[in-house]
């Protein structure tokens, strides 16, 4: 038996030994604990080391809203960091780390900070790296390098650097009724409306949904209240309309009664079962949600308040009669209400020692004080907890006479000695989800806690989310909840019977002792009474500032255990009540999601890919393929034993010499048709398509409105009413965004019907001096000469029994073709021409080697029209029609687009002739104290086997006018620097002679 | 978010695409009216409540749509073809093949 395990009791299954490692030791547990409740059960109390200051800290609560106890899990070289040990469930096997320590958490060197507490309040990083403005350290860099201590020192888990290896899911959910929380209250509403026949889903953080009555000593309807919603759970699992969601925290609100959960659908085993994703993010669309999430108990701040030892009454309530655990031998409570009694009764009947009961109230109700009475031990009311003791591990507690009117204590203090001390502050109702969907929370004097808002949306509450806190309460507002987000009128029924303890759960108004020490706000982000007060000191009247200055709740527990205490001391600090301090917006998640659950399938191995239909080919002939987008194209067909320059070299020669093949079915085809079409090509290209002839294709330039080129391409006259338009493979979806904006916002008047047709259309470009050749060897039904297909003419005939339509066009600038095909008939006519092709020695060629022909011929693609450049930048002002206008006329020659000082396409010359990268800047001189002063950069290079050398495109200010002069490349990142020549970007057959030959 | 397409009705606000301030009017392409031009390329209403906006319904019908938004709310009121709306100043200077 573990040392702190009752004998008896508790919801684990005492059958099964769960084997587990913490810290490197071996501990067991039992199925139903979690590693925090597990870890209790062995004696530890010691669980990681505090964020600023590493202090010791042990488990502060039995929940979600966990501030103290996050470990990382270690599974193979994958770290999960943060997870909160109330949270995770133990399996056999499981490995988990404390955190935030070194060298390990008994010894731990960065205690030290303890002693620097002055150093380290609030708005410490704002004061302190902003640097010094006097003394010797000023204007140095000392604190920067102070600084990378310092963080390394006070922060979370540290994650891995491992890829994870894990699969996660995305899922949509439609439903008429979504219950969050299944305790009392949720599991009557979801019967309720289950028995209305509508589609109910019922979403629990936990791996048991019952909530409360899982801890609960209460009996409903005349048997235990964790029996009770068993029996309940059963009935609804059997029920067709409801889906049951455990382990799922519904973490955001969203419009339209949109709803995001995680589900953490591995995370209690070691490895997910084959096919199951580790986390399932769902988006719930549902007609009326039902809030049933109950409240969260609140810490009381006073010195030493965040020693191990020192918990929520509540938590403690839940580690015995849920997990059999008893987190002490004599035990103390501390609190401002009655719910802590419960908590004392609970602990008695385990065979705890109670040793004494502070209440701070002076009058307490007669069910408390009967209660007191009844589990022995001290008894004092009107009193207060001023001081902890012991190291590690809680020892005893210091207590004076507490007047909670005024706030001061008197007498002499006393110790106690205790090993383990409740603590209650009150409760909050958990409104995060409601603060979403509505509108300001609403403050109860009464309760000493904010109450739901008016709803913005379809949600209606029930139980502790109300601000009541009775089980009776919780039952008859959950049923009325289920009905009328069923849409059923009210009706009244039997509801299960529960015993009134009688206890009272209004809080006195006092969530803070004033006592010499350290009394924690915020235990995660370290942030103390004293570092509110200072922050007010300072000037900080908002609560927003307050926040960010001492980061309060911002943690990854958001503050959902120190916002109103925060908000208490603030208020007092500023004297204003509460709501006039106002309280901030919970926004999503309501709790940590899982960055993977969030981007699912989008991410690894089922991404979507583009594939051409020759894509099979490809990789049977060698290609190294290359990502563009989401299409996988190929970059060289490299011959064994050669580099990526030798293929794409030989692949440039051989098409120039004589003749390749390249798949160009990427780039984007959009279908123009309509007896408006040739209108509406004139109105978006910047030169003529209207009086194209049909059977002709021509290049044409778009711009966007604001002037600035944004792309361009070939179209094809196939017919009067009927354009073929190409666009660049990057800009397909933008320019089809783009016209159908146009046709349908701006020119609904135009007849003209725009489809896509991209991957409808295989397409080959065969180019160089022999391909008119291959052509004529394989093309019928029409012929190839010059005379039946001149530069920019379309043909229609067969390859090999298919269908083609060849447009003769150049962006190698040799005499070439494009070859278009029904997709289905792809790979069918590539093979077809590379059969052909085979007398004239045709090599199929890739990106890198259409790239190194298109800069030899001063093509401009993406890497120049990047969004920044002109028309005339780009020397395509021939292109620009001075007799109608386009898109982008009005704003192409306004000021700053015109006249000196532009960037535009120039050739570079690396005279060194050594390579230059994409990226590199052009400057006029190199200076020895570094670089500066760019003209420009570099674009694209290549080495042209033509020209026998490396040469490049590069954007260079006023470039035409710097052609036939020097300058330098600089590219201090990968240290290549070296002096070029600045000349025309036609480095090859500027008059076209070959193309048009 | 919902916003109710005309034709393919109430559909995920992760199926369309933003395009932009719906209140903008593009004046007529001949005129060379820069202050024109530029408020229609860059100067955009930023209310705080009612907005019109236009979205395109890009994974479905691809129509645009002129959506009246509520910034503060998210509250769609209205929802028509932006088509119907008229965005432009009259194109005077050419007719279209219809008319031709
Ligand atoms: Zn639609």
């Amino acid at each position: 038996m573990s040392p702190r395990r009752a004998v008896s009791g508790g919801r684990i299954d005492r059958l099964r030994t769960i084997r587990f490692t913490f810290d490197g030791h071996s501990y067991t547990g039992h199925a139903g604990d979690t590693l925090a409740s597990a870890l209790l059960a062995n004696g530890v109390t010691l669980f990681g080391r505090s964020f600023k200051y590493h202090r010791p800290r042990g488990v502060l609560t039995a929940g979600v809203e966990e501030p103290n106890a996050l470990v990382t899990v270690l599974s193979g070289a994958v770290r999960e960091p943060n997870i909160p040990a109330t949270m995770l469930e133990v399996y056999d096997g499981l490995i988990a780390e404390s955190q935030n320590r070194f060298p390990s958490l008994e010894y731990d060197v960065g205690a030290i900070n303890q002693l620097g507490g002055k150093l380290l309040g609030a708005g410490f990083y704002y004061k302190t790296f902003m640097g010094p403005v006097i003394g010797p350290l000023k204007g140095t860099r000392f604190w920067m390098f102070c600084e990378h201590f310092i963080r390394r020192a006070a922060g979370l888990g540290r994650a891995g650097t491992e890829r994870e290896p894990s699969r996660y899911e995305r899922m949509n959910a439609f439903c008429d009724v979504l219950v969050v929380g299944a305790g009392p209250a949720g599991l009557m509403a979801a019967k309720a409306a289950a028995d209305k026949g509508v589609r109910v889903i019922l979403a629990d953080l936990d791996a048991n949904p019952g909530g409360s009555a899982n801890w609960s000593d209460e009996t409903i309807d005349g048997m235990a209240a964790a029996d009770w919603a068993a029996e309940t759970v059963r009935e609804l699992k059997a029920r067709e309309n409801v889906r049951m969601l455990p382990r799922t925290t519904v973490w955001g609100y969203y419009d339209n009664n949109t709803l995001a959960a995680l589900e953490r659908v591995a995370d209690h085993k070691l490895a997910p079962a084959k096919g199951e994703p580790r986390h399932r993010q769902w988006t719930i669309r549902t007609g009326a949600v039902v809030l049933a999430t109950g409240a969260l108990e609140r810490p009381l701040v006073f010195p030493g308040n965040d020693r191990p030892g020192v918990m929520l009454a509540s938590a403690v309530e839940r580690y015995v009669n849920q997990y059999g655990v008893l987190p002490g031998r004599k035990f103390a409570i501390f609190t401002n209400n009655d719910s802590a009694y419960r908590a004392a009764l609970a602990l008695k009947k385990a065979g705890g020692e109670i040793a004494a009961i502070v209440d701070l109230r002076e009058k307490i109700s007669p069910a408390a004080r009967e209660i007191a009475g009844k589990v022995g031990g001290a008894h004092h009311t009107g009193h207060a907890v001023i001081d902890t003791e012991g190291g590690k591990q809680l020892t005893g507690i210091k207590v004076q006479r507490f007047d909670d009117r005024t706030g001061v204590l008197s007498d002499d203090p006393r110790n106690i000695p205790a090993d383990c001390l409740l603590i209650s502050g009150g409760w909050s109702p958990t409104i995060h989800l409601a603060s979403q969907a509505g509108l300001n929370p609403v403050w109860s004097d009464e309760l000493q806690a904010f109450l739901p808002p008016q709803a913005t949306q379809n949600w209606v509450g029930a139980g502790g989310f109300n601000g009541g806190f009775t089980t009776a309460g919780a039952l008859a507002e959950g049923h009325a909840a289920g009905l009328k987000a069923a849409g059923a009128p009210a009706a009244a029924i039997e509801l299960p019977a529960v015993d009134d303890d009688g206890l009272d759960p209004k809080p006195a108004p006092v969530l803070e002792i004033k006592a010499k020490g350290k009394a924690f706000v915020d235990h995660q982000h370290d942030v103390t009474a004293d570092d509110v007060r200072l922050a007010h000191q300072e000037g900080f009247v908002s609560v927003e500032h307050l926040k960010r200055y001492t980061t309060l709740g911002m943690a990854t527990d958001q503050g959902k255990s120190s916002n109103v205490p925060g908000l208490a001391i603030m208020a007092d600090a500023l004297g204003k009540q509460i709501p006039e301090v106002g309280t901030t917006r919970f926004r999503p998640p309501f709790a940590p999601v899982s960055v993977g659950s969030l981007a699912a399938e989008r991410y690894g191995d089922i991404r979507p890919d583009r594939l051409t239909p020759m894509h099979d080919w490809h990789l049977e002939n060698g290609a190294t393929m290359y990502g563009a987008g989401l299409w996988h194209r190929p970059m060289i067909y490299a011959l064994p034993g050669e580099t990526v320059e030798q293929a794409y070299v030989r692949e440039t020669k051989t098409v120039r010499e004589g003749v390749g093949l390249v798949d160009v079915s990427t780039l984007g085809k959009i279908a123009v048709q309509g007896p408006d079409a040739g209108e509406f090509l004139d109105r978006v290209y910047t030169n003529m398509f209207s009086t194209l002839a049909v059977g002709k294709a021509r290049y044409g330039l778009m711009l966007r409105e604001d002037g600035l080129v944004l792309d361009d391409g070939t179209t094809w006259r196939l017919g009067q009413h009927d354009f073929l338009m190409t666009t660049t493979t990057a800009n397909a979806g933008k320019v089809m965004q783009h016209l159908e904006y146009l046709l349908d916002v701006v020119w609904p008047e135009l007849k003209v019907q725009l489809t896509s047709v991209t991957d409808q259309w295989a397409g080959a470009a065969i180019a160089g001096p022999k391909s008119r050749d291959v052509l004529a060897a394989c093309l019928t039904g029409t012929k190839a000469d010059n005379e039946t297909l001149p530069f920019m003419g379309i043909v229609r005939g067969e390859i090999d029994g298919a269908p083609v339509m060849i447009c003769r066009l150049s962006f190698s600038g040799e005499l070439a073709y494009e070859v278009y095909c029904g997709a289905g008939h792809g790979t069918h006519v590539w093979e077809a021409l590379m059969k052909a092709g085979k007398p004239f020695g045709i090599v199929p060629y890739g990106l890198e080697a259409l790239g190194t022909m298109r800069i030899e011929k001063g093509h401009v693609t993406g890497a120049e029209i990047d969004g920044r450049t002109t028309a005339r930048d780009l020397h395509l002002d021939w292109m620009l029609s001075k007799k109608k206008p386009f898109v982008g006329s009005a704003m192409m020659d306004r000021e700053g687009l015109v006249g000196e000082g532009r960037l535009q396409l120039v050739g570079i010359v690396p005279l060194n002739n050594r390579p230059v990268n994409g990226g590199a800047h052009i400057v006029e001189e190199l200076y020895e104290d570094g670089p500066r002063d760019s003209i420009g950069h570099v674009t694209a290079m290549c080495y042209s086997p033509t020209l026998g050398k490396y040469i490049a495109l590069a954007l260079v200010k006023d470039g035409k006018s710097r052609r036939g002069t020097r300058a330098f490349v600089s590219d201090p990142l990968r240290k290549r620097f070296g002096p070029v020549e600045i000349v025309s970007h036609h480095f090859y057959d500027p008059e076209g002679n070959r193309m048009h030959g | 978010m919902l916003i109710t397409c005309p034709y393919c009705g109430p559909r995920d606000v992760s199926e369309y695409s933003y395009q932009g301030d719906g209140n903008r009017t593009r004046p007529d392409p001949a005129s060379t009216d820069q202050e024109a031009w530029n408020a229609y390329v860059y100067d955009r209403l930023n209310p705080r409540g009612e907005h019109h906006e236009i979205w395109q319904h890009s994974g479905g019908c691809r129509a645009h749509l002129k959506v009246t938004r509520n910034t503060l709310t998210h509250v769609i009121s209205s929802v028509g073809f932006a088509r119907d709306a008229g965005h432009r100043k009259s194109d005077g200077h050419r007719k279209t093949g219809a008319e031709a």
